[in-house]
Formats: structure tokens, sequence, C-alpha cells
């Protein structure tokens, strides 16, 4: 086991390492400076700047500077917005986007694993029929197409939500909905296939001819079971959803990372850009590691520690 | 015997007695096969064929290629004639699909939407198959230390935040339809190479490959002729996959202001101009997009769907 988490935190630092430096190369591969684009400053001045960002020194010095920076947790200043560090932008979009995610992630798990199951036991009737094409519509409706609909229906002719920021549980829930509709599709539609898969094996008929009630037979035998496809795009589901920040927050005006993003992005400020990607990655990666160990708890037969069956 | 016959008359007139007469087993009309055998691509057709769902998403698909191909001919209008005092326009005989606030036909912007998003998607898909193929196929076949480098590599591509890379490049190499594709190829290609390799693991292992290897084939050519055949039911259905989430990748990117530019109509940017103008009771602005981009998800998902029940019937459920 030890030896396990040994080789997977190798494997992560080293994943992020290349994130790191992959993303650090490609942002200085773009050319010009950022100073020397709208103003015409003075020459000094902009001297002074490139050498306040450390500029004016060699690649290979920056880069190694970054590094050192990033070991002590400092992703730099902000070149745009020239009194705010990437630190204290993350430091405050952060907690935002984690709720977020964490209560879309919910959400969707709730709903999806309901959905899914309910479809299973009606197989092939009304219901599965239903849920299933609520599935794929959910998976084919892009998330940013969601909330605009969302606005429009709830928002727009029938004022019941409001739009904009984040500041009550009223306006979290367009956002959440908007958010949830793509995992929530992904996990009914796993959890619908690997529940019918479960259901026929041997444990569940023997489980019924010892007259289990069948809520029991649902939940703690098929359900444990059935759960495990789900686990494993837990980790690329959060990615999404992570992703699906940036637009979602765009859309509804939230004070979070994604949209620190996103303006970045508009305004080329590369340490922002470049904080922002290292510190998603790492939040994806470690995401990736929890699932995993989640994997093991809920099927002891997976052993962490041995080599994978090829 | 007589009286039974007779019985059987007094039963049934209507039916003869000829019926009654018992048929001669002959060995070699046992033996003849009635129906035509169907190779596995007419059956897999015939799966597909009696699959409602998948069907209209085929239809809809090919109408939205020739909506895209054609659509523009029969419209009077261009995609960027600007008529200022046309503005914002609803739907009517002359504008289908209304104006924009640049007194833009919506109509023929939502057809080159369509040509760029079926462009970027099929693209993408093209691509992912040529690298995955080449690259699974090689791991697989062949395997040991080779396999294993390969597929750390492919291990720490497979972490990365696909939109995340995707966006940095788009930063990097400045927006544009070409930039969205190799952005999408990237690190588009590691899921088919993952199931190329797997097919290939498991299939390099049957006799017909064995046999192909004793008669002294070449890699190559045992690649090309033995294995990828076996193998295109599972890489099919991937690239159908493949083709919405790089449509939903270009119109993410166009909606938040990374994709393609301003003149040019795009679903992504046709839904963004949209969106500003929502509260104004523009609705068509945005309706028509967005509707076209989720029809043509949906028509993608559950084609790819019925073509994974149709071309691996084991794991029909």
């Amino acid at each position: 086991m030890k030896a396990y988490f040994f080789k997977r935190i190798i494997a992560m630092i080293i994943t992020l390492w290349l994130i790191i430096t992959g993303t650090f190369f490609l942002m200085h591969s773009v050319p010009g400076s950022p100073f020397n684009e709208e103003r015409t400053t003075n020459e000094a001045i902009q001297k002074n700047l490139e050498s306040y960002y450390q500029l004016d020194k060699p690649l290979i010095v920056q880069y190694g500077n970054y590094l050192k920076a990033l070991v002590k947790l400092d992703l730099g200043p902000s070149i745009k917005k020239s009194s705010q560090t990437v630190n204290d932008m993350l430091g405050r979009g952060f907690p935002v986007s984690f709720e977020l995610g964490m209560y879309t992630l919910i959400v969707a798990l709730i709903s999806g694993l309901i959905l899914g199951v309910v479809a299973a036991l009606r197989h092939n009737g009304i219901i599965d029929y239903l849920a299933m094409s609520i599935a794929v519509l959910g998976i084919s409706i892009p998330n940013f197409v969601m909330a605009t609909v969302l606005i429009q229906q709830l928002a727009v002719n029938l004022p019941i939500f409001p739009v904009a920021t984040w500041s009550s549980p009223k306006h979290m829930v367009l956002p959440i909905l908007a958010l949830a509709t793509g995992p929530m599709a992904i996990i009914a539609r796993l959890t619908r296939t690997s529940m019918l898969e479960v259901l026929t094996q041997d444990y569940i008929k023997t489980a019924k001819a010892k007259g289990l009630s069948p809520v029991k037979i649902v939940f703690k035998h098929a359900l444990r079971n059935a759960l495990l496809p789900v686990v494993t795009v837990l980790g690329s589901l959060a990615a999404s959803i992570l992703t699906g920040t940036f637009v979602i927050e765009k859309i509804f005006a939230i004070p979070g990372m994604g949209k620190y993003f996103v303006d970045s992005i508009n305004n080329r400020d590369y340490p922002v850009i470049m904080g922002t990607t290292v510190f998603y990655s790492a939040i994806l990666i470690f995401m990736l590691l929890l699932v995993d160990i989640a994997y093991g708890v809920l099927d002891p037969r997976i052993k962490l520690h041995k080599k994978e069956a090829k | 015997m007589e009286l039974r016959k007779q019985e059987a008359q007094n039963i049934s007139p209507d039916v003869p007695n000829e019926w009654f007469v018992p048929k001669v087993r002959n060995k070699e009309e046992a033996e003849a096969v009635v129906r035509p055998s169907l190779s596995y691509w007419q059956d897999s057709w015939h799966r597909l064929l009696k699959n409602k769902l998948a069907m209209a998403g085929l239809i809809f698909l090919i109408l939205l290629a020739l909506l895209a191909i054609f659509g523009p001919i029969f419209s009077t209008h261009s995609v960027e004639t600007q008529k200022l005092a046309e503005q914002n326009l609803p739907p009517s005989s002359k504008y289908w699909f209304g104006t924009d606030d640049l007194g833009r036909d919506v109509f023929i912007r939502t057809c080159y939407g369509a040509r760029i998003s079926l462009f970027v998607g099929l693209m993408a898909a093209l691509i992912d198959f040529i690298i995955g193929v080449v690259y699974g196929g090689l791991s697989g076949y062949k395997g040991g230390r080779t396999d294993n480098l390969m597929m750390r590599i492919i291990e720490i591509l497979y972490g990365l935040p696909y939109l995340l890379v995707v966006i940095l490049v788009m930063v990097v190499i400045g927006p544009g339809l070409t930039t969205i594709i190799l952005a999408l190829s990237i690190t588009g290609w590691v899921g088919m190479a993952r199931i190329v390799r797997g097919q290939v693991l498991q299939i390099k292992n049957y006799e017909f490959v064995l046999a192909s290897k004793t008669f002294g084939t070449k890699t190559a050519r045992i690649i090309r002729k033995n294995l990828l055949p076996n193998t295109m039911g599972p890489i099919i259905v991937q690239m159908t996959l493949t083709i919405p989430s790089a449509i939903f990748a270009e119109a993410f990117l166009s909606f938040i202001g990374l994709g393609i530019q301003a003149p040019h109509a795009s679903w992504g940017v046709m839904a963004n101009d949209g969106l500003s103008t929502i509260l104004s009771g523009y609705w068509w602005r945005l309706f028509f997009p967005t509707m076209f981009i989720s029809l043509t998800m949906f028509a993608f998902n559950v084609l790819g769907d019925g073509l994974q029940d149709a071309l691996d019937p084991k794991l029909r459920r």
C-alpha cells in the first residue's frame, strides 16, 4: 500500500512538473512583451517594469526562479492588475468555485444515481425510456446552452430566480442546475448499465431467495457494486465540472476562479493564466488520486499495492 | 389406417390429405443454406436500421450536412452583408431565422456555423483516428517494454485537463479554425490510442494472427490486414463520440472568445452574441444557434450509441 502511494505521488509530481514546464515555455514563446502592446511607455519605465517582473533575465533563469517560488507556493504577481498577486486572486476565487463545484457534484451524483437506479429497476419500461431520454439530452446540451435556457425561462420569462452573483442560496440554484445536467446524465447512464449487469448476478438471486426486502437488495447488494464504474469516471467528471465553471461563472457573473481565468485569457495576463493552470492541474491530479483510493475502498478485490492486471 | 384417414377427413374437410404425407429427408437439402449469409458489416447495418433513434440521428446529420453545403445557395442573403436598417428583425418569410444586431441573416449564419462545426468535428475525429490507430496499434502489437513506455506517456497525457490544454494552446497560437483543430488533436488522440491498444492486445493472440506470422508476414501488414479490420467496430464508435465533444469544444471556445473570430459565424460566437441581448427579448438570436448545437450533439450521441449496440451485440443490454 505504502509503495503504491509512493509511486503514485512520484508520478503526480512528474505530471505536474511537466504541466508547469509546458505552460511556462508555452507562455513565454508568445511573441512580444506584455508591456509594449497598448501604450507606448518611456523606455526607462519599460526597463524597470521588465526587471520588476524579471522579464529581462534569460528564460532559463526565469524558469528556475518560477520553480523556486512555486515550491514556496508563490505564484507570482499579476501583470495587468498590478497591485494583486495570483495568490490573492486564487484565494478569493477558489472558495466560491469550490462551493459551486461541490454543490454541483453532489446534485449531479444524487440525481444521476436515482435516475439510473430507477431506470434499471424499470428496465425497458416507460420510466426507463424517459430517464434515458433525459440522460442523452443532458449529455447533448452544452452547459452554456443550458445556462442560457435556464436564464431565459426561469429568470426572464418567469422571474423566479435572480441571475447574477453568488450572494444567497437563491442565486446558486441556476448556476448549479446548469452545471449539473451534463455530469448527472453521464452518471445516470453509467449507473443504469452497471445496475442492469449487477442485477442479473447470482448473489442478487440468492438475496431474493433469502427473502430480503427489495430496498435492502438494491441499496446494500446491488448499488454498492454498481457504483464502481461511476467512481472511475468521477475524476474526469470533476475535470469537466471544473472547466464548466469557467463559462458558468462568466455567464452568471460569479466572482470565482473561472471568471479570473477567462478574464486573464482575454487580458493576456500571462502570470495569472500560468498560475491558474498550474493550480487547476494540481487539483485535478489530486482528484484522480482520490478516485483511485475510493475505488480500492469500495472494491476490496482491487489491491492497490499489487501490480495492475494487464 | 383407413379408418383414421376417414376420421381426419371428417373432422376438417378443407384440409387435403396430401398435407399429411411424411416428408422424405434429403441430405443435400438439409445442408443447404437458405438465407444468404451476412457479413459482419451487413449484419450490423441491419441492426442499426432497426434502431429508430439512431436512424433519426443519422437522417438529421445528413440533412444538416446538406444544409451546410447547399443552404447558402438557396438564400438571397449573404453571411457578412450588414443591413443596418434591418436590425434584430424577428423570424419572417424574408429572414427565416430573423436578423442580428448588424442586420445579418441568422439563417445563413447558422448554415455557416454548421459548416464550421461539422468541419471541426470531422477533422478532429480524423486526426485522432490516424494518430490513435498508429500509436495504439504499435503499442499493443509490440508489447513488452515498448508498450510500457508508450503507456506511461499516455498516462501523463491522460492526466492533463483536456479543455485547459486546448485553452492554453489557443492563447499561445492565437484564435482561428486551424488552431482549434490543432489544439483539439494534441490530447484528443489519447482515448483512441487506448481503445486500439486494448483491442490489439486481445486480438493479436488469436490463431489467425499466429498463422499470418508463421507465413512470415511483415508487422505493418499484420497490423493493417489482420488487426485493424477486427478493431474497426470500437474505433468507429469512438470516432462518432469524438465528433460531438469536438463540436462542443469549438462552441465552448468561441463562446468564451477564444475560437472563431468575429466576421465568421460559428454557433458558439452566435450564442455568445445572442446571450448579451437576451434581456431585450431577441430570443431568435440565441435560440437558433443553441438549438442547432444541442440537436447536432444529440444526433451524434444517439448515432454513436446505436452504432455501439449494432457493432458490438455482445455488449447489448
